[in-house]
């Protein structure tokens, strides 16, 4: 069996390599340059879905649990943060804050129902949650329905940073970001981080060492859950508005999808991922008929040829661990 | 006639009877992917888009070979089963040494190709299909009238729901078909060819979701979407039943039609979070499912 | 010889300045969909309607230089939002047509607001894009669901269908098409004898559909769309609903739809429509331009899609008439105040608050027996005019109208 082929199996857990310390500089430096050659408005955008496949990656690449529901915690994010700032005139950091704290609840609901189980169970579950969740959505007046919530107000950060100027937002999301991304990275090379990829190695191993195991996923469940809240309230506020695209179960895919071509279980792979999945869509809205057919193929050909993913196989073939 | 909680006792028994036939689609539909997930460990996500090329086979039979309903109900699930045993040979056996959630994976990507060649080559609309001449038209049973396409429905997918029961719980077929998914090394020292088993396998779950498309054209808009739409019912079903049970799935899809159906009288806005409310509560109380071998 | 160079010098100078007032460029995005539910109302069809659209009006305007985009929503409103932003700002387009989702419709016409471009909106159904969110920006063209409910609902109780009974999809679009035909029923004459709210996207209607037999209501409304309206009618045809005596009326219903059902189940159904290709001649040889723009010779043009031939044709003549695309509030107020004339629509014109008005028809399925050749679907029953078809100008509550 080759263990290195399955990211899933792979284990060493390496604290402060350089190698990951240069691929966020870069990263950084990326970022902070591109709205000056990229729209701004879609790499804030590509920032909040990778926030969002950050959190997912979480989940699977850590711990080893696929959750295909994950759109449920982002799409109420970006619902309660979007109504929040239309209808209650909550300043955007508010707004924020309460899709946020209204996946965090989702998360703790949810994680509780689907902790439960393991494996492929674990994985329909949180989709069937996630359905209900979407049917609930789509008939609850304060979303819109098929509509959804529009013309959401960019409001003014602090009373302060007025979000219309694209410039401040972008400052704003890419604050939001690295700080998400960072929060995971602590959490992945922490003591709590080595015993959720202990569970995901061998569960009753660790059971038998004494940890309580389920604590620990649903923790990390309510954790995941939460970053994808924030991505979301983050996107509503952004592109000024929420709709049921982001409860529906093609969202859960396409999270899904992009972490499995940047690379499951490596800490920049759901970024790349993301940002590759999104252009893909942008330049192929342009030649239209494909995008279904052609995101499958990538799945397909990932998972058959290309399990690491782009940064995975870039780690494997400079033998770093990114 | 006597009402209970409001409702006309003819308005409940014919949703019962309503309820028992989706029921009978539920059940067909969470029966191949139990075959598939009890014999191979795969979560077969392309079960929704493999029903509707069932549909889509029978209405290419008939326009293009005049191929109608009946022959169509063998011809297309063989058809569609054979290209299920392809993907199988082509792309599923080198994932069984993996983690599971790659089959789920993959399959979910066949889905999306599966149904986006179709819509752009079909629509999005629908293609028409009828009922067939010999099963149009109803009897009226008093409480309600009974198309006799429905009655059929029933008929049939009981039928195949307990001979492939039956096969696989009581035949000499079935038990090495159960013995080589738990040790397959084994089996295939008594000689048995593994491999060509799981293809079958694979191809008969496959052949089985066709069937219930094939059962579904007369009545169901033929369309691309129709199974993206019904698979994640579907799943939920499986997951209550208990996945690697197929009596789970037969006796759980149509308790679950029949429950749905009351709903529909009852409270008709709940009707499609009925099954994942019920999917919670079990989760709760019985995390195997009801019929689950735990896990 | 420095008088003839200078003279020929301001001769040339002055050739080309009057050359640059003349031409005008204009850059057109139809955002529309292409992979997904919508596809055969809008999407490829609607790409092909306006390039004829565009090439028809270069022919006689060769001053005008008329660049064309397309890009797929995929029907979610982040998407969409996302790319008529950056067409906007990037790609500087002057004109987003199209937009067969209303989410999408809504989100392109606050961003078209903000940036002073246009919108036409020919794809998307809310009444809203002209009622409590209308702009001056944006013009609703084709039809909306107002129109819809208010056509089929009145012309049917005028032909003696007075009891309905409506199978509603239960989600805001559904909701508004069925509180609308109520009114309209009531307001003529009719009774509603019952309604039951249905789960979008069910696949059996067989409950939903015996409680509308017991109701006895001669017509059964079906206030939902796309596959909910397929399946209603083709598993009423299995319940022998028309068999009994009832009927259906299809409140959002599209030549797709019909060709889906196969005119032996559809046949008698009631729907209507601003524009149907059988119509009359001119629309006849459009479909057959159309036919050969799209490369689909099996395929029949929607509304919508005429719809997008028609905006196009209007808004060119406008920028025309204002020798510049650059403010799209100005070049909405001259639309407004140009009355329209196309081969496809006819005379019409646009009101104050956007809503382009024509006449609408009032349409049935024909028997099977009836349809002589592919894409002869309908009979036209009435015509509905103009000034009755839309919602009247004062109920709209949109903020453009005074008073």
């Amino acid at each position: 069996m080759d263990r290195a082929a399955d990211p899933l199996l792979s284990v060493r857990a390496m604290v402060l390599a350089p190698s990951k310390t240069i691929a966020f500089v870069v990263m950084v430096v990326a970022l902070v340059v591109a709205p000056f050659f990229t729209y701004p408005l879609f790499l804030m955008q590509a920032m909040c879905f990778a926030l969002f496949a950050c959190a997912f990656n979480l989940l699977i690449g850590y711990v080893g649990l696929l959750s295909f529901g994950h759109a449920l915690y982002f799409g109420w994010a970006s619902y309660l943060s979007a109504y929040s700032a239309k209808a209650w005139g909550f300043p955007p950091e508010l707004a924020i804050l309460t899709g946020t704290a209204t996946a965090a609840l989702c998360g703790l609901a949810a994680g509780s129902l689907a902790i439960r189980r393991q494996g492929i169970y674990f994985a329909m579950i949180t989709l069937a949650l996630a359905q209900m969740m979407f049917f609930f959505a789509l008939q609850a007046k304060f979303t819109g329905g098929e509509d959804g919530i529009q013309a959401v107000p960019r409001g003014t950060l602090f009373g302060l940073i007025d979000l219309h100027n694209e410039m401040a937002m972008y400052v704003v999301v890419l604050v939001i970001f690295l700080a998400g991304f960072l929060f995971i990275y602590r959490i992945v090379h922490s003591p709590f981080g080595e015993v959720l990829k202990a569970i995901r190695e061998n569960e009753p191993r660790a059971i038998s060492l004494g940890y309580k195991t389920d604590r620990y996923k649903l923790v990390a469940f309510v954790l995941s859950a939460t970053l994808a809240g924030v991505a979301g309230a983050t996107k509503a506020i952004v592109l000024q508005l929420a709709s049921l695209t982001d409860v529906n179960w093609p969202m859960s895919g396409e999270v899904v999808l992009m972490t499995l071509v940047g690379g499951l279980g490596t800490i920049f792979g759901p970024i790349v991922g993301s940002f590759v999945i999104l252009l893909m869509q942008y330049k192929l809205a342009i030649v239209g008929e494909w995008v279904l057919v052609i995101q499958g193929v990538i799945f397909v050909a990932c998972v058959l040829l290309f399990r690491r993913g782009i940064v995975g196989e870039l780690a494997n073939w400079l033998r770093i661990r990114l | 006639m006597f009402e209970i909680f409001g409702i006309p006792s003819t308005a409940l028994f014919g949703q019962l009877l309503i309820g028992l036939i989706n029921g009978s689609f539920y059940a067909l539909l969470s029966l191949g992917l139990a075959v598939i997930f009890g014999m191979l460990n795969i979560i077969n996500f392309s079960h929704g888009a493999q029903y509707m090329m069932g549909a889509f086979a029978a209405y290419l039979l008939l326009q293009y070979s005049g191929i109608g309903y009946w022959p169509a109900l063998i011809v297309a699930p063989v058809l569609v089963g054979i290209t299920g045993m392809i993907v199988e040979r082509l792309f599923l056996q080198w994932l069984y040494k993996l983690d599971h959630l790659y089959g789920l994976l993959l399959t979910f990507g066949l889905a999306l190709i599966i149904e986006g060649v179709a819509r752009n080559h079909y629509g999005s609309a629908g293609l028409p299909y009828t009922v067939p001449e010999s099963l149009q038209g109803g009897r009226n049973l008093g409480f309600m009238f009974l198309p006799n396409y429905r009655a059929w429905v029933i008929v049939a997918s009981l039928t195949i729901c307990i001979a492939t029961w039956f096969v696989i719980e009581r035949t000499r077929l079935g038990a090495y078909l159960r013995a080589a998914t738990e040790n397959p090394s084994l089996v295939r020292a008594f000689g048995i060819n593994v491999p060509r088993m799981i293809t079958l396998t694979y191809g008969f779950g496959v052949a089985l979701a066709a069937f219930a498309g094939v059962m579904a054209a007369p009545i169901y808009n033929v369309s691309p979407q129709m199974g993206s739409e019904l698979i994640i019912v579907v799943f939920a079903v499986v997951v209550i039943g208990g996945m690697g049970s197929i009596l789970g799935a037969i006796v759980t899809g149509f308790g679950l039609g029949v429950i749905e159906g009351l709903t529909k009288v009852f409270f008709p806005e709940a009707s499609n979070t009925v099954i994942f409310v019920i999917m919670a509560i079990v989760l709760l109380v019985r995390p195997a499912g009801l019929f689950g071998r735990g896990g | 010889m420095r008088t003839t160079l200078g003279l020929a010098a301001l001769a040339a100078m002055l050739a080309c300045g009057t050359a640059n007032a003349q031409q005008v460029n204009v850059k057109i995005g139809v955002l529309t969909d292409m992979s997904s539910l919508y596809s055969d109302i809008g999407g490829p069809g609607s790409v092909a309607a306006a390039r004829l659209a565009i090439a028809d009006f270069t022919k006689t305007n060769p001053n005008v230089k008329v660049e064309l985009i397309s890009g797929d929503h995929q029907n979610k409103p982040d998407i969409g939002s996302q790319l008529a932003n950056q067409w906007y700002d990037v790609d500087k387009v002057d004109l987003i047509i199209d937009t067969p989702n209303s989410g999408v419709a809504l989100a392109v016409t606050e961003i078209t607001k903000q940036k002073n471009k246009l919108f036409i909106n020919s794809g998307a159904a809310s009444s809203d894009l002209t009622g409590a969110k209308c702009s001056p920006n944006t013009v609703h063209w084709t039809y909306d669901t107002w129109m819809l409910a208010n056509g089929t609902g009145k012309a049917i109780v005028k032909t003696g269908g007075d009891t309905w009974f409506f199978l509603t999809a239960d989600y805001a679009f559904g909701h508004a098409l069925e509180r609308d035909t109520m009114a309209a029923v009531e307001a003529n004459g009719g009774k509603v004898l019952g309604k039951v709210r249905v789960p979008i996207n069910t696949n059996d209607f067989s409950s939903f559909l015996l409680q509308a037999q017991s109701s006895k209501a001669k017509i059964i409304g079906l206030a939902n769309a796309g596959g909910d309206t397929i399946n209603s009618i083709k598993q009423g045809a299995e319940f022998g609903i028309v068999k009994g005596g009832q009927k259906f009326a299809g409140l959002l219903v599209f030549a797709s739809d019909v060709n889906a059902l196969g005119l032996a189940t559809a046949q008698g159904l009631t729907l209507t429509e601003t524009w149907y290709w059988d119509m009359n001649d001119a629309n006849r040889a459009w479909t057959k331009r159309w036919q050969a723009e799209r490369n689909a010779a099996g395929k029949f043009p929607t509304m919508v899609q005429a719809g997008v031939y028609s905006g196009i044709t209007h808004y060119l003549k406008a920028v025309v008439a204002l020798k510049s695309a650059a403010d799209g509030k100005a070049v909405v107020a001259q639309m407004k105040k140009m009355p329209t004339d196309d081969p496809l629509f006819g005379k019409g014109s646009i009101r104050v608050d956007g809503r382009k008005l024509h006449p609408a028809y009032l349409l049935e399925v024909k028997k099977p027996d009836e349809s002589k050749y592919p894409g002869d679907f309908y009979h036209v029953r009435a015509t509905i005019p103009a000034e009755e078809a839309f919602r009247p100008l004062k109920d709209g509550g949109c903020p453009l109208v005074s008073g």
